[in-house]
């Protein structure tokens, strides 16, 4: 790892994350820092304990809602904002409703932050848009070429067979999906409904917050005590996971449960969730997306990070980019084995 | 190959058996007739001919993808499966195969033995033809043998509910060397005129007693022998002619020549269930000297003379051309007895004794003398059991030897595969030489997913160095291992190879500084031998 005195970059890394010194700030630091810009309301990327945020207004209220009581400044996609002797913007990165790719400008000489991104449009993102630069810091998590989607609509239309045939049943679906992001496109994408939409609290509070900004989401009804099978038959329950099988589960009789990761592509990580099925769906670039993406910004040097960043360098390298890899202190190089994290 | 695709998404999104067997008598119902036949064969562990090699898979495949083969490697390395990673890095089919199971599988017969360029440009051609799964499948037959989740037995069963059909006269049916390209599913299924077939009939297993015996009730009910380390097989006798059949339903007659004799002597119609072993100086030899005869089609001389085999016979299945399987244990001993009795001396072929013992501790005792005897631990038999298909708890156990145990430590790990794709569960580890650390066994099973989690964690934190998808890790993580037996070995640095090597648990509380040396290894190798 780079210490920051050799800096002399547009952004450099540093043990608390990018920086840029010139703006004296950080992206997505995951120590405690004066000043962060966060691309994201995902954990990973926006932390607590930061002096001063600054995100898209769009992104602005779940961070808040996660963070509590922070100073928090926010910015509109696509405005221009000196910071110190740089010139910062924020641009749709399409991974999940507000989410951004950060653009710092010096002399001429760009450098564009991927955050977390995916290509496609989900239909409630705001979508992907490619930033010129000469310098991108590309997240590569499914940085592989085993890693291809389908399109959305495919999966979603796999999603609501699966979830017609259960209710058919008489059994109830439950599916884990993060509550930031995956479970709010599964509830836009998959209309028209088979049954009522229960969110688990956790989905529920996000839900709830970005229907308040204007995202159109199809109504749905919180899980609480009175909630059952009964009540609301043939219901799809949307989870975050880890919690799919607590107490709650008992009311509603027989359940099948799923995961939405684009993990589920691989059969081994499938077959380690046991029973259940596993729909390929992600928020993040496959490898065709993410190869289209560099490609777009007409970048000639890309630092990877987050994901499987040696091959995916080295691959880069050697269609004749010049390519380096961000390490990064908090995060395991591949999947999680456990939580799967996106 | 749709139809089967569907078939295989249903068995391997449950872990339910009543699902599984439903959706396979459905398939065994509905599905074309070919189709079925292959599909039998597929799940008895039937391997069609290979049509190419595993190299030539993985070239033509990164090139139709556009990938360097370092990459294509590294993906390998993260799916585990060299037919699933050629699915998922292939870009989307542009065409629209329907041809079924069996089509397939007559074009890749055709195809063995065609030039390189041919064989490449129908294989291309299949892939662009086929859905992502129906791909991973298609592979699948390519590289041969998969199981699909499901278990002979529960083939059978399904087999049997389609059918109509005994369980246990399909499972015979079923049994040894049939063809799926030339066999119809009518004659696969037809009944089988009695006593004229050389086929095997399904062996009898018996289940690992993991307690004492104690629980078995009194002794007398029980025979209890040797549970020999050779090749566990089935010699049956026809007029004029005789065939020695392996457990893995393999046909082995013609790699123990020596056993031609008995034919001559035993009665028509009699079927032997035992063990064939090497043999010397009245005892077994080490199961290194039996090693040396498998996977030899023909055998010189030399070793025939130097790893000789007999046959020690545990069970008499038929007599006089008469199944006995249902008959008590006891008597189908007898009878064995008998007409082992009745041999000429100097035959190849010898009763497997009983072990006689009055109470449970005396066996226990007995059990603890099985290395001298070159056996792996005792088989206990109920004496008035039936000769059962396939595992049936509760009439016979295998008791076997604790296996020998070392204490060492991880020098590298490996990425697991399947179900632990992206855990580090396969590691390689050494015991102390002086001051050197020499590796001397790979092991990887016999942790918890959680464990193998928390070293997977301490692997990414300490890798030192990465040869592709090994890591080099400081030798700090302590392991005891278990391993059934030793053998010299001058292919490995150490000079010895272990059988059947797992990890017995995790040694938090064990310094490197106290782990076992290649002496006390060499010890063991010497008492072995
Ligand atoms: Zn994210
Ligand atoms: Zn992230």
């Amino acid at each position: 790892m780079l210490a920051a005195m050799t800096c002399a970059p547009v952004l450099c890394f540093t043990d608390r994350g990018l920086f840029c010194p010139e703006g004296d700030f950080h992206i997505d630091p995951w120590r405690p820092v004066d000043r962060a810009l966060v691309t994201h309301g995902h954990s990973d990327h926006a932390r607590p304990g930061h002096g001063a945020y600054l995100c898209t207004a769009a992104a602005a209220p779940v961070i808040r809602h996660r963070l509590g009581d922070i100073r928090l400044d926010t910015i509109a996609y696509g405005e221009k904002r000196g910071i110190g002797g740089v010139t910062v913007s924020f641009h749709p990165a399409g991974h999940v409703p507000g989410s951004a790719q950060i653009r710092v400008e010096r002399a001429g000489e760009v450098w564009v932050v991927s955050g977390d991104y995916k290509i496609e449009s989900d239909g409630l993102s705001e979508p992907f848009d490619p930033v010129v630069c000469h310098t991108f810091i590309s997240e590569c998590t499914f940085g592989l070429p085993v890693f291809r989607w389908r399109p959305q609509a495919e999966v979603m239309a796999g999603l609501a067979r699966w979830w017609a045939a259960n209710a058919a049943r008489g059994v109830t679906s439950v599916l884990s999906a993060y509550s930031l992001g995956k479970a709010q496109r599964i509830m836009a994408g998959i209309a028209p409904a088979t049954g009522p939409l229960i969110l688990h609290p956790a989905v529920d509070a996000v839900t709830e917050i970005l229907r308040t900004q204007g995202y159109a989401l199809p109504p749905a009804t919180r899980l609480a005590p009175g909630v059952t099978a009964k009540t609301h038959p043939g219901a799809l329950i949307l989870v975050p996971p880890g919690a799919e099988g607590t107490s709650w589960a008992g009311r509603f009789g027989p359940t099948e449960t799923a995961f939405a990761s684009g993990w589920m592509a691989l059969r081994g990580i499938r077959r380690r969730r046991g029973e259940g099925t596993g729909f390929v769906l992600s928020d993040h670039a496959d490898w065709p997306g993410l190869n289209a993406a560099i490609r777009a910004t007409g970048a000639t040097r890309v630092f990877v990070t987050h994901g499987y960043t040696a091959p995916f360098r080295r691959w880069l390298a050697e269609q004749g980019l010049d390519a380096g890899i961000v390490e990064t202190g908090w995060q395991g190089e591949t999947a999680e084995p456990e939580a799967l994290v996106e | 190959m749709k139809r089967f695709a569907a078939l295989f998404a249903t068995l391997d999104a449950t872990t339910g058996t009543t699902a599984k067997v439903v959706a396979l008598a459905d398939y065994f119902r509905t599905a074309p007739e070919a189709d079925r036949v292959w599909t039998i064969a597929l799940l008895s562990g039937r391997r069609p001919k290979r049509a190419v090699s595993a190299p030539e898979l993985r070239d033509w495949a990164a090139a139709a993808a556009g990938l360097p083969l370092w990459l294509f490697e590294e993906s390998y390395a993260v799916a585990g499966d060299l037919a699933e990673t050629i699915a998922l890095v292939l870009p989307p089919a542009t065409g629209d195969d329907s041809r079924s199971l069996s089509d397939h599988m007559a074009a890749l017969a055709a195809l063995t033995d065609r030039p390189a360029e041919v064989r490449r440009a129908a294989i291309l051609a299949a892939w662009d033809g086929l859905g992502p799964d129906e791909r991973f499948l298609f592979n699948k037959l390519l590289t041969g043998g998969f199981r699909m989740g499901v278990s002979q037995g529960l083939m059978t069963r399904a087999l049997a509910q389609a059918t109509g059909m005994e369980e246990a006269d399909l499972a015979h049916r079923l049994m040894g060397d049939w063809s799926p390209a030339t066999l119809t599913f009518a004659d696969l299924v037809a009944p089988d005129p009695a006593g004229n077939s050389a086929r095997p009939y399904p062996f009898a297993l018996a289940a690992p007693l993991e307690d004492a015996p104690d629980m078995l009730g009194p002794p007398a009910d029980w025979l209890a022998e040797w549970k020999w380390d050779g090749i566990r097989s089935q010699l049956i006798c026809r007029p004029g002619s005789h065939a020695l059949w392996s457990r893995g339903e393999e046909l082995i007659t013609d790699r123990f020549p020596e056993f031609a004799g008995l034919a001559d002597f035993l009665p028509p119609g009699t079927v032997i269930d035992g063990e064939v072993l090497a043999w010397g100086a009245g005892r077994p030899l080490p199961f290194a000297a039996l090693q040396r005869r498998i996977g030899r089609k023909s055998v010189p001389r030399k070793l025939l003379a130097e790893a000789p085999a007999r046959l020690i016979a545990y069970d008499l299945l038929e007599a006089d051309g008469t199944d006995l399987r249902a008959e008590p244990l006891e008597r189908r001993r007898a009878r064995l007895a008998a007409i082992l009795c009745a041999l000429p001396p100097g035959l190849l072929l010898d009763l497997s004794p009983d072990l006689a013992f009055t109470d449970w501790s005396d066996l226990a005792t007995l059990r603890r003398t099985a290395r001298e005897a070159r056996a792996e631990g005792v088989m206990l038999k109920r004496r008035s059991s039936p000769y059962h298909l396939g595992r049936k708890r509760g009439d016979w156990w295998k008791w076997k030897l604790d296996p020998f145990t070392v204490d060492a430590v991880m020098l590298y790990a490996q990425a697991g595969h399947g179900r632990r794709a992206n855990l580090y569960t396969d590691f390689t580890f050494a015991v102390r030489d002086g001051e050197a650390l020499v590796p001397f066994a790979k092991a990887y099973s016999g942790l918890t997913d959680a464990e193998f989690a928390q070293i997977t964690d301490w692997v990414r934190k300490h890798t030192l160095e990465r040869f592709g998808p090994v890591r080099r890790v400081p030798p700090e993580l302590v392991f005891e291992l278990a391993f059934e037996g030793i053998q010299a070995s001058p292919r490995h640095k150490s000079g010895l190879a272990l059988r059947f090597p797992r990890m017995l648990r995790w040694r938090h509380d064990k310094p490197v500084t106290e782990i076992d040396t290649l002496d006390s290894l060499r010890a063991l190798l010497n008492r072995e031998t």
